[in-house]
């Protein structure tokens, strides 16, 4: 700034620093084919993935291909509304506003009869208890309100299982 | 310097809207078209570079997302460029020229129906005096085209000439989205649009997406017969501020035409990026081609304007026709920005 020669009718002017320029636009999201399947089977309160016909890895939710072998995934695949946690994160910052009262846990969740983890909520048991291997059941929202969206899902809790072995879970831990 | 070969090329049938299939589920069939076009399994690639705008599908790093199509594992080398998939090749040849790969995928796609393109596309103007004034690109081009016609740089009548080549040229054309008959003088007697441009002087608004498969030296001759091989290569840009641009002439498409070799020898034919019919007459004048030049044998971007991905496509389909032995020597050009900002130019030639 300081090599700048102003001309004299500006000398002594406030400069402008900054400026902001608001922009909004607005989309419509296509989710896609195998996308769309999920969302309309969480509609229906089932949790559905798609098997790669090469590696035969379960993805949930799936996005159409295996993103290992660059192949489309068709056949799909009823998972439990059941899984384990393959890893969490105690939450201390409120950064969703006020919906959730901290400190809270995010888990990635390995839904049983899939092979890559989804990530959700866990509730219904202190912060400090939840840890690798736990079981866990997922809560459903009152029937009524369940529509194509994994809010669907409120949160997963504790189903008192005993702890899964490290191996079924260990590629995702 | 290394040669470089494009060796196979794939597109989809671009459309006005594909809303069934995301982005991975569009890409997916045409790399592999691409790969079996060139004999290769993936495995045998060593850089893949793409090209996409986050802007259009309104999603911060859809283009990691995109990878998926390809199937990057074991761990790829690769890339990505926010602009036209031709840039994207440009990445792949200096790769290659460095030694660092000798078979490259380039892969481009846009989906401009998610959001309002003219909108969008006014967020590439600069963020304190244009972009908040929300120009479209319709408009800008409309301001380009009033200047040339207004310095007699060219007439509504040419610019008709070319929509109507254009759309009779995208006949033969099956991945097109516009084609067939069109007379100049009903043409000219359309209402006119964003004045003074008519429909048929604009792109339609395109879904779809394109590959390439790139080979060097050995690799190339290896997989094709008769590869289309790179020649000269260059881009240029010009400044952002459209206030200190003359728009009547392109002269960065001028400097890379030079630096290219574009008029080393004759041309036979030109794909060019132009995507509102005068910007082709520009195009033209500034690439120096002569009235026997083959201008847009698919159609060009007038016919089918996938966001990203026209450029890149303008570098397959003249690169088909060198393959397929239509031409020797051919020139693709692929455009950025508003008023051709922004332009690539590469000549291909046969043995
Ligand atoms: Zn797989």
């Amino acid at each position: 700034m300081s090599d700048i020669q102003l001309p004299e009718r500006l000398e002594g002017v406030e400069p402008v620093r900054s400026i902001r320029t608001f922009a909004s636009l607005t989309y419509q999201y296509t989710p896609g084919r195998a996308a769309s399947r999920f969302l309309k089977e969480v509609e229906r309160k089932r949790l559905v993935g798609q098997r790669c016909p090469v590696c035969k890895k379960v993805y949930v939710p799936p996005r159409g291909s295996c993103p290992t072998d660059g192949v489309a995934t068709e056949e799909e695949v009823e998972l439990g509304h059941t899984g384990t946690i393959v890893s969490f994160c105690v939450v201390n910052v409120p950064f969703m506003a006020n919906l959730m009262e901290i400190p809270y846990v995010g888990a990635l969740i390995q839904l049983d009869g899939s092979d890559i983890p989804i990530m959700h909520l866990i509730q219904e048991v202190p912060y400090d208890e939840v840890h690798m291997g736990m079981r866990v059941e997922a809560v459903w929202v009152p029937d009524g309100e369940i529509s194509h969206t994994l809010e669907s899902i409120k949160y997963f809790r504790p189903n008192g299982e005993p702890d899964a072995p490290y191996d079924s879970y260990k590629e995702n831990a | 310097m290394r040669d470089v070969a494009i060796i196979s090329f794939a597109q989809t049938k671009h459309q006005r809207a594909v809303s069934d299939i995301n982005e991975v589920e569009m890409l997916m069939p045409i790399l592999g078209e691409a790969l079996d076009g060139a004999g290769v399994k993936k495995d045998r690639v060593d850089f893949v570079c793409s090209g996409s705008s986050d802007y259009l599908a309104g999603q911060p790093f859809s283009f990691v997302m995109s990878l998926d199509a390809f199937g990057p594992w074991p761990p790829i080398s690769e890339s990505h460029v926010d602009m036209d998939g031709a840039w994207a090749v440009y990445e792949a040849w200096v790769k290659m020229q460095a030694g660092k790969a000798d078979i490259a995928l380039v892969y481009a796609y846009g989906k401009s129906s998610p959001g309002d393109i003219r909108k969008v596309l006014s967020r590439q103007l600069d963020p304190y005096y244009l972009g908040p004034l929300w120009v479209d690109p319709v408009s800008l081009a409309a301001l380009q085209a009033r200047v040339g016609l207004e310095a007699g740089a060219f007439s509504a009548e040419q610019m008709a000439e070319v929509a109507a080549a254009s759309r009779r040229n995208a006949k033969a054309n099956p991945y097109a989205q516009l084609s067939g008959d069109a007379e100049v003088a009903a043409l000219l007697s359309e209402p006119e649009f964003v004045a003074p441009l008519r429909k048929h002087d604009c792109p339609p608004i395109s879904d779809g997406a394109a590959v390439v498969v790139l080979a060097a030296d050995g690799a190339a001759r290896e997989l094709s017969e008769h590869p289309a091989w790179i020649r000269g290569f260059d881009h240029r840009i010009e400044p952002h501020a459209l206030g200190s641009r003359d728009l009547t002439t392109s002269v960065s498409t001028k400097q890379a035409a030079a630096k290219a070799g574009v008029g080393d020898k004759p041309v036979d034919l030109a794909e060019l990026h132009a995507p509102f019919t005068h910007q082709e007459l520009i195009l033209r004048d500034a690439l120096g081609l002569s009235d026997g030049v083959s201008i847009n044998p698919s159609g060009g971007a007038l016919c089918a304007n996938p966001m990203m991905t026209a450029g890149l496509i303008r570098m397959g389909e003249a690169a088909n026709r060198v393959t397929n032995g239509e031409a020797s020597r051919a020139v693709a050009h692929a455009t950025s920005g508003p008023c051709l900002q922004q332009n690539l130019v590469c000549v291909l030639e046969g043995e």
